[in-house]
């Protein structure tokens, strides 16, 4: 009976810890307040402590929720205006450890494995690179292509000629 | 224009910033600034857009929700009008022109995966074109790191 009692309120916890960060998402992220103590401010407004925020942002950051917690520069501005999508065609069975490498390079922003689309579209590997021109662009794909050398069996780049929208992903408030 | 404070600001803050009681004193410190420098260098560095955001980045994928990349081949002539349809569902988070047959690129995420499909199949009734869908598979590795 008491074991039922305490597993009762512990699903109960874990229930409140699940609305408790559905509200911090919420309320950050559009963004940190710029004040001296901006957890202290989050967690007044949600009507919490601000040693529970920490641990709950804590607890996000461990496992994965969070990214992390910092600034996302306009690149563009930034003078990184050049952006290339580079596609590789990789062998499936030594993905995990080229894609580890690809993703590595301090150029590269995303790499992903995704599915191919055959026969036209034979890429399994996708790495986003950025530079200042295309020129430079390139020469960093150049040295993805020497990377992976011999395994590399067919490879693209497919520059942005234009941003058509970009809105961002919003989550937890889209019920 | 940036100063060095600036761009040691930018540098350090795409690293992690500290969760504790006077997080923006720690980082100051650590760069040979002021709290209120700082406060005010990174209010002024959004407001002139040179940083898009500055806060908790969060996985949208870990939240359950779904998230593919999509690439269509749309005709130069219809291009304009395709965009302007893609771009009227909330559930495109980006979408960028590309230079290549497959010439327009978009993100979907939406809170489930049965919305996910439903979109595709409504962005593809809705423009009379394929669309492709690119799920990632595996990720090995998101970082925005530009050295300034």
């Amino acid at each position: 009976m008491l074991a039922c009692i305490l597993r009762f309120d512990s699903e109960k916890t874990v229930v409140k810890q699940i609305e408790l960060d559905r509200e911090i998402i919420l309320a950050t992220q559009s963004g940190l307040p710029l004040v001296s103590e901006p957890y202290q401010q989050i967690a007044d407004q949600l009507g919490v402590t601000a040693e529970l925020l920490k641990a709950r942002l804590e607890a996000m950051r461990e496992d994965g929720r969070i990214r992390r917690i910092g600034v996302v520069p306009n690149h563009y501005k930034l003078g990184y205006t050049a952006n290339g999508m580079s596609v590789w065609d990789v062998p499936d069975e030594l993905i995990q450890s080229l894609g580890e490498r690809v993703g590595k390079q301090e150029f590269v922003s995303h790499c992903y494995h995704r599915s191919r689309f055959l026969p036209d579209w034979p890429y399994n590997l996708f790495a986003m690179v950025h530079g200042h021109s295309r020129e430079e662009v390139l020469e960093k794909a150049e040295k993805i292509a020497t990377l992976l050398g011999e395994h590399c069996r067919a490879h693209d780049i497919l520059f942005s000629t234009r941003i058509l929208k970009k809105t961002g992903i919003r989550i937890g408030g889209r019920r | 224009m940036m100063d060095e404070l600036d761009r040691n600001i930018i540098n350090r803050l795409q690293l992690d910033f500290p969760v504790c009681d006077h997080p923006f004193a720690v980082v100051a410190d650590q760069l040979g600034t002021s709290e209120t420098e700082l406060i005010s260098r990174i209010e002024r560095l959004l407001d002139d857009n040179y940083l898009t955001r500055f806060g908790p980045l969060y996985d949208a994928v870990k939240f359950d929700g779904a998230l593919s990349l999509c690439a269509m081949t749309v005709p130069e002539e219809r291009f304009e009008a395709v965009a302007e349809k893609v771009n009227a569902y909330s559930q495109v988070a980006h979408n960028y022109q590309r230079d290549h047959q497959l010439n327009m690129w978009f993100v979907l995420a939406t809170e489930t995966q049965d919305d996910l499909d439903k979109t595709l199949v409504a962005i593809e009734a809705d423009t009379g074109l394929p669309v492709r869908n690119m799920p990632k598979l595996q990720e090995f590795y998101v970082g925005l790191y530009f050295k300034v």
